[in-house]
């Protein structure tokens, strides 16, 4: 029982990290661009709009992660979902709600095929999913190669409906007073990752997942259906892909072969950040979010500095990554020391 | 019969092989031509050519990628980021930093044995990583797939490089007066190489021993972490080399774009090998068997004229059969329903 309290602190503490350095760079952030309002609260709300696709895909990740397994598939799956929108509502004049649902659907069957895959036939899941991958990829250009821009009017309601918050306006030049605002896609992503975070926590189906990363051959001797509960969670992970492709086709309104690409790897990273451990069994969504907004930063320092390259971006979370991982390992070594 | 029968299909590269033949056989039918070979102006021409020509690459990275699966049961994903440094690296010394160069700034030898050391560097620290830190294979070459491309697009200044002088291209292309494209020729030295110090020492031996079981390997005396550390830097080396043969095929360094994918690729080469992912036991030779198929696949369905981007939906169908055919799973399944066929007939009979 000792034991098992040790192992959560391990975890928080790693929790801990992750949110302490993302309030830590904020803060530098405000110090440094505070002449360029880095410190407004519309900044910190653009990190959940221009990554409320991701926060889905990242909880979906951070799911399947904590099983021991993998996907990579995300990236390729929402872009055949944008693609799908699109052609679905520009090329065939369909209403955006059934498109939605269309897609929806198909998420969860390719979820469906690909846990079967991974829980039945024992296939590798990093196999299967690279499989996946091509799939989706090949998919959305064998439907266009074009790039479709979606005019569909409910749609673009739906992706430019304003939400502003009542409270954290600032007086503009003008002297209007301007209040932050939000867009739909953020609240369902918020919507769906607290969902998660309670599905995980509390329900017989999230602790099963738990149990079924943690250690496959006691959750058996437990007389839990591993292989049933993996399907369920590849299937939900296929679902919410299609889902951060919705959310994600929100912010870009367009449909395009080389969307998303490099996508998935950016979900595990965030995971990973967040403190999930991809041996499986540990893993909170909560850190995932976290991992994302780190992400954000990051970007936006980049954009607000002006001069440097994008691929600074990439080095930059490499090396967050880095620190992560072994602050991991070294939390891992000492607990079997103990 | 039926023992000889069992013996053939109880080999362990039946199935790669019969993966193979299959895909080959699809062109017999499909392509007549597709085995024709010419010659123009004193090189080979055809398919088939193209076939082990494109495939050079992906058999190096397959034959890194198998050691280190078979060493630490895990993945090398970083190695497509790390050809386009290693490329990045060469092109960058050779040709003096410079958008398009004709001649070199620097000796060529230079800049290839530099380009190795950066792949041997990246190798190194996914190794250190790996073996010493003891991080999942696949996190631990996450940082290098993430940063490599970045790395590389600093190296290049986010510039495509030219490299425009003809015996730079010789290493992708063709050497004055030999018929086969020169990659082949490394490809073919990297495996010997390769398969005669696994044969040779006992290296081979060490590298499945490991992958068996780290713990009982270091408890009978072998050093499980410089065995694990030593097969991603030779990994590395193998990147290293790819890299150099992408980056003189294109004589260009696109930092975006060289070496993509290839990783995955890669790994599926070692899958369809026969190898499982999980490490131990592992088979050189079916790697380049799958590194073969997958591109005699590619090049085949660029003979039936599919498009460059339709490409992965086919890929990935004949992936899955392939995969699945392989699974141990399934063939329990199938004898599970066929003894389930079975005793409903003897029932019926019964009754």
């Amino acid at each position: 029982m000792r034991a098992r309290k040790k192992k959560i602190d391990g975890n928080s503490f790693l929790l801990m990290i992750t949110i302490v350095l993302f309030a830590i760079m904020y803060v530098i952030g405000m110090i440094v661009f505070a002449d360029k309002n880095f410190g407004k609260l519309q900044v910190f709300l653009n990190l959940f709009i221009n990554n409320a696709g991701l926060i889905v895909a990242a909880t979906g990740m951070t799911m399947v992660l904590i099983t021991g397994g993998i996907d990579i598939s995300v990236g390729s799956v929402i872009a055949m979902t944008c693609m799908l929108l699109a052609w679905m509502m520009e090329i065939k004049g369909m209403g955006a709600i059934p498109s939605l649902v269309i897609v929806l659907v198909i998420g969860l069957i390719f979820g469906l095929v690909q846990g079967f895959l991974i829980a039945y036939l024992k296939i590798q899941p990093f196999i299967v999913t690279l499989a996946g991958m091509f799939f989706a990829r090949g998919m959305t250009a064998i439907i266009s190669t074009e790039m479709i821009s979606i005019k569909n009017s409910l749609f673009l309601s739906w992706a430019n409906a304003k939400i502003y918050l009542p409270f954290g306006g600032t007086i503009n030049r003008k002297g209007v007073m301007i209040y932050p605002y939000i867009y739909p896609s953020v609240v369902l992503a918020i919507l769906t990752l607290i969902a998660f975070f309670v599905i995980l926590k509390f329900t017989k189906f999230g602790r099963s997942v738990y149990a079924v990363g943690g250690n496959e051959q006691s959750a058996l001797l437990m007389g839990l259906n591993v292989k049933r509960t993996k399907l369920k969670v590849y299937i939900v992970n296929g679902l919410l892909g299609a889902f951060a492709g919705f959310l994600f086709c929100l912010n870009t309104c367009a449909g395009f072969v080389e969307q998303a690409k490099g996508f998935e790897m950016e979900a595990i990273a965030s995971a990973v950040i967040g403190g999930t451990l991809l041996t499986g069994g540990v893993g909170n969504v909560f850190g995932s979010l976290f991992g994302v907004l780190i992400k954000g930063t990051i970007e936006t320092f980049i954009t607000f500095q002006g001069t440097l390259s994008s691929w600074w971006t990439k080095i930059t979370i490499a090396v967050l990554l880095a620190f992560f991982i072994i602050l991991q390992s070294i939390l891992a070594k000492k607990k079997q020391k103990k | 019969m039926n023992n000889t029968l069992k013996k053939i299909t109880g080999y362990r590269l039946f199935l790669p092989l019969v993966c193979l033949a299959l895909v080959l056989l699809v062109n017999v039918i499909k392509t007549p031509n597709f085995f024709a070979i010419s010659i123009q102006n004193g090189v080979f021409y055809g398919y088939i050519v193209d076939v082990i020509n494109r495939a050079s690459e992906l058999v190096i990275l397959a034959v890194g990628m198998t050691l280190v699966v078979a060493a630490s049961g895990g993945t090398d994903i970083s190695v497509g980021a790390v050809s386009a440094v290693a490329g990045a690296v060469a092109i960058f010394i050779i040709g003096g930093g410079e958008a398009s160069t004709d001649f070199y700034h620097a000796p060529y030898i230079l800049g290839f044995f530099a380009a190795l050391l950066a792949g041997t560097l990246c190798g190194a620290w996914n190794g250190f990583l790996v073996a010493k830190m003891k991080i999942q294979p696949m996190v631990a070459t996450l940082i290098l797939f993430t940063a490599g491309r970045g790395i590389a697009q600093l190296i290049t200044g986010g510039n495509i490089l030219y490299m425009r002088v003809d015996s730079f291209k010789q290493l992708g292309g063709f050497i004055q007066g030999v018929p086969l494209p020169t990659p082949v020729f490394v490809a073919i030295f990297v495996v010997l190489i390769t398969l005669f110090i696994l044969k040779k020492t006992a290296l081979g031996l060490y590298i499945q021993t490991v992958g068996i079981n780290a713990k009982a390997a270091r408890l009978v005396g072998l050093n499980s972490v410089l065995i694990q550390f030593l097969t991603y830097t030779f990994c590395g080396i193998c990147a290293g080399i790819a890299g150099m043969i992408i980056t003189s095929r294109v004589y260009s360094i696109d930092a975006n774009n060289a070496g993509l994918n290839m990783e995955l690729d890669a790994i599926l080469a070692v899958a369809l090998g026969g190898n499982s992912l999980g490490g131990g036991k592992f088979s050189l030779i079916g790697s380049v068997i799958g590194a073969i198929t997958i591109q005699a696949l590619t090049t085949t369905l660029y003979a039936m004229k599919v498009s460059a981007d339709q490409l992965p939906v086919y890929k990935a169908i004949v992936v899955i059969i392939i995969v699945s055919l392989q699974s141990p799973e399934l063939k329990r399944m199938l004898r599970n329903a066929k003894l389930q066929l079975q005793n409903g007939q003897q029932g019926k009979k019964v009754a």
